[in-house]
């Protein structure tokens, strides 16, 4: 039935349409990067703050990690899987206690003073560990960082913490800023939060409310011919169907974070001039997950939550909510993590008898009326395949016998809901994988931590035997010890399921054609776009 | 003259009433959403107890209800906005950046469904039970009974994406450097499609309002008198008829500038317009009470203000009103 949506113009370039398609991929390789243009893309929210330094958030990086650059980068191929960016060089000391990075020479901060060790020193100490959402707990023991020229910055830690860790948490947690526009007033005031300067390859131009942000090429950056682009425009589109449009029309050229409606992709994928992209987000993946209130009677009982992770059929999923985008899941670490997946735990293949024979075992018999309970379901309202898994997973709860209720909640009283009120049975989260287990995933099932602490444990689980494994991980500084550890970490949640881990999935980018460069890292979309260039 | 100055003073020392209940309603009602400015913000960027109780701190937010109501209320008679949460910014600022865009989009757009409708009612009116008039009304009800949203998004396919006649969204293109009238015009390109969504849909309400009223002004004795003065059909339809017909238009004029503002949130989202609708979800969103009270203040003095002008606007159309209070 796609005949019907294809537009009079595309009909009209119907031949031309087929030649394209075939011939484009070779034309693609074999340009050049171009200079010049100005690349206008859709932006979908306005974070209030833009320092990255601050708000470590893909939404804030989406926009600033052009201006405010990180000491490393993720790559694909490089070592430890980083590219330098401020730093070109690190170093762990055996005993954890210490972190050497050598620093780029010659770099300018937008305002034309120079970047040194003294920059780095400052944010580590005076943004990162105090301020930053996720450096809080990575930078924790950060008690010093030693300057000894200006080119060499040693974080000096008062406990030993993995150098792997501290690697791994580079790409996001690590936005240098300048010592010299931050080092009067208070922090979280500073007008540079709204304004960013840095010493990326683009420079804050302007911002205006509920329109755009405007950045512009740096000419002083130091990658050599670096960047390409004249100007980057992020027109603020609230509506997800106008990105699609705006595309259409070629109003924009760039649609990523999954801009353009899951729903859409097949139509716009024939589009002449358009391309889906997949790649560039590997480093973001988002998981899909069943939160569980231990405090529930039933589900505190082992055999209930297997029963519920058997009911769920993970294939129908990713077909069906998330049109094949995605991935099933088997753990808490996505699979298509390089360092600690393992594929090596145990599995809830989708059976409804079985799932059935295990609710009667529990002593959970189905009652006159074919239920056996009934409970609280809350799909987290961020994202559209969040909400319709909450829809699939109450009817799949049905043919159990396990009778949902779906709550249905805006953003902030989700939040409330499920972190502080704990008013829920189940809940369907989005938790982010960081590259790293200890960053943002562990604190998904580890006990005590405080009532209010969003995407995290609290579903009251508590398995001291687990907490003993989280803990000595975060204790071993041996990278190969430390990765058998949180491998050994998927398989005691896999096998007691405080929580299930349902699909993973990595956003869409839609472009046109003209648009080169795009997806060459993990980070893609929230790296600096130094190399991204317009063809023709 | 005197009775324009009567019933504005009445009307004034009312308002203030309705402005006080409206903003005290408006935070009880806010306060009363599960979650906080807090709790919203965190949503996209997570965080530990520690930080989320020094943003709490920070924000005000660790302070009672009362205390909140009572310091947002003192800064108000002063005529202090107050500073947005979500923003960090005046209040007062924010709103006046994006007041004219909404006025311009909702003068607009009722000038198109006031000024069409009820141009198209007298064509219908004029006479009754004909085809035309049948058409219209048709026609324009099968327009009203359309969502904003979906007219919204059929427009931009059709004359942004497929013809290519207009923007697909926007106030104004983005960093064109335009200036005076080229500016001028270059907004009232991006304004043809919002405009056109916004107002065809309220169209239909003052069409068939017309056409009743004329309708039933046709059986009216005055009309057999100016028939058998010998009048035209022209001055009979439109000095006559449709004059009488207007009076509750008018009024329909001024309940409806309320239903504009909420009506331009949807359009406003759809059309990348930044409003006060837009910014007005965005308040909600964010659990941002002192915006959304500024809003909903600035909102309600507009509405008052309009409906002070259908008013004097009555008036000055029928003699009746106001008459008795000024000789008292």
């Amino acid at each position: 039935m796609s005949e019907l949506t294809i537009s009079r113009r595309g009909l009209l370039a119907g031949s031309a349409l087929l030649l394209a398609s075939t011939a484009l991929p070779a034309i693609g390789f074999a340009q050049t990067p171009k200079k010049g243009g100005r690349l206008v893309l859709a932006a979908d929210s306005e974070p209030r703050n833009l320092n990255p330094a601050i708000v470590a958030s893909n939404g804030v990086f989406f926009i600033s990690s052009k201006i405010v650059e990180t000491l490393a980068e993720a790559s694909f191929d490089g070592k430890d899987g980083l590219q330098p960016r401020l730093a070109l060089s690190w170093e762990g000391a055996a005993d954890g206690l210490s972190v050497t990075f050598k620093l780029r020479d010659g770099v300018k901060w937008h305002d034309g003073k120079p970047f040194t060790s003294a920059d780095v020193a400052f944010s580590a100490l005076q943004i990162w560990k105090p301020l930053q959402n996720l450096g809080r707990a990575v930078f924790k023991d950060l008690e010093a960082v030693e300057t000894p020229d200006e080119l060499t910055a040693i974080f000096k830690f008062a406990k030993p913490t993995p150098f792997q860790l501290i690697l791994n948490a580079l790409p996001a947690l690590s936005s240098v800023v300048p010592k010299h526009v931050y080092e009067n007033g208070k922090i979280e005031d500073n007008p540079a939060n709204n304004a960013p300067v840095g010493t990326g390859p683009f420079k804050f131009a302007e911002y205006k409310a509920g329109q755009y942000y405007r950045l512009t090429r740096n000419d002083a950056y130091w990658g050599k011919d670096e960047p390409y682009l004249d100007e980057i425009v992020y027109q603020v589109l609230p509506d997800r169907t106008s990105a699609a449009a705006a595309l259409e029309a070629e109003e924009i050229q760039l649609a990523a974070f999954s801009a353009v409606p899951l729903a859409d992709l097949d139509r716009i994928s024939k589009v002449p001039g358009l391309k889906v992209i997949t790649k560039g987000y590997e480093g973001l993946t988002y998981q899909l997950v069943v939160e569980i209130n231990h405090r529930r009677k039933e589900l505190a009982d082992l055999k209930v939550r297997q029963a519920i992770a058997h009911a769920i059929d993970k294939d129908f999923v990713v077909k069906t909510v998330f049109l094949g985008y995605a991935a099933t899941a088997t753990g808490p670490v996505p699979k298509n993590d390089p360092q600690f997946y393992t594929a090596d735990v145990p599995t809830y293949p989708f059976d409804v008898a079985k799932a059935n024979a295990l609710l009667d075992e529990a002593g959970y018999k189905r009652a006159d009326d074919g239920k056996r309970f009934a409970l609280k379901l809350l799909p987290a309202p961020y994202f559209n395949e969040t909400k319709q898994f909450g829809d699939y997973l109450r009817q799949a709860l049905a043919a159990i016998g396990i009778d949902a209720q779906i709550v249905n909640n805006d953003s902030a009283a989700h939040i409330k809901a499920v972190y502080t009120d704990h008013a829920f049975d189940l809940a369907v989260g989005p938790p982010v994988f960081r590259g790293d287990p200890a960053i943002s995933t562990t604190i998904l099932v580890q006990s005590g931590i405080p009532d209010g602490v969003p995407f995290s444990n609290q579903g009251g689980y508590k398995n001291a035997e687990l907490d003993a494994l989280i803990v000595k991980a975060s204790e071993t500084l041996d990278t190969a010890a430390r990765t058998e550890l949180y491998k050994e970490f998927q398989k005691k949640v896999a096998a007691d399921l405080p929580l299930i881990n349902v699909a993973e999935w990595g956003f869409i980018s839609v472009a046109r054609d003209t648009v080169g460069n795009i997806a060459n890292n993990p980070r893609w979309a929230v790296s600096n776009w130094a190399d991204t260039y317009l063809a023709g | 003259m005197t009775r324009a100055l009567t019933i504005l003073r009445r009307r004034l020392v009312g308002s203030v009433f309705v402005l006080l209940i409206v903003v005290i309603g408006s935070f009880l009602l806010l306060e009363a959403a599960p979650g906080d400015a807090v709790d919203a913000y965190i949503v996209s960027t997570g965080g530990d107890a520690g930080m989320i109780e020094l943003l709490r701190h920070r924000w005000g937010l660790d302070q009672s209800e009362l205390t909140r109501l009572a310091s947002y209320l003192w800064a108000l008679l002063h005529l202090d906005l107050g500073q947005s949460v979500t923003f960090s910014r005046p209040i007062r600022e924010i709103i006046l950046e994006r007041l004219p865009t909404t006025l311009i989009l909702m003068g607009s757009a009722t000038a198109l469904s006031f000024g069409l409708g009820s141009a198209l009612g007298i064509y219908a009116g004029a006479r009754p039970g004909t085809f035309r008039d049948r058409f219209l009304s048709i026609g324009s009800l099968a327009l009203y009974a359309v969502p904003g949203f979906w007219l919204g998004l059929v427009l931009i396919v059709v004359f942004a994406v497929d013809l290519r006649w207009l923007p697909i969204g926007g106030i104004e293109t983005i960093a064109s450097g335009k200036t005076g009238l080229t500016r001028a015009a270059d907004i009232a390109t991006h304004l043809v499609l919002p405009v056109s969504a916004l107002g065809f849909i309220y169209l239909a309400l003052y069409l068939r309002m017309m056409r009743a009223g004329m309708a039933e002004a046709w059986r009216q004795d005055f009309v057999l008198a100016a028939r058998a003065r010998g009048l035209s059909r022209r001055r009979i339809v439109l000095a006559h008829v449709a004059r009488n017909a207007l009076l509750p238009l008018v009024t329909m004029l001024g309940l409806q500038s309320a239903q504009m503002l909420g009506g331009s949130v949807v359009i406003e989202s759809v059309f990348a317009v930044p409003g006060l609708g837009r910014l007005a979800q965005e308040a909600v969103a964010g659990r941002d009470t002192p915006l959304l009270l500024g809003i909903i203040l600035v909102s309600a003095v507009l509405v008052v203000v309009i409906n002070l002008l259908v008013d004097l606007a009555y008036a000055f159309l029928d003699p009746r009103v106001g008459a008795g209070e000024a000789s008292a």
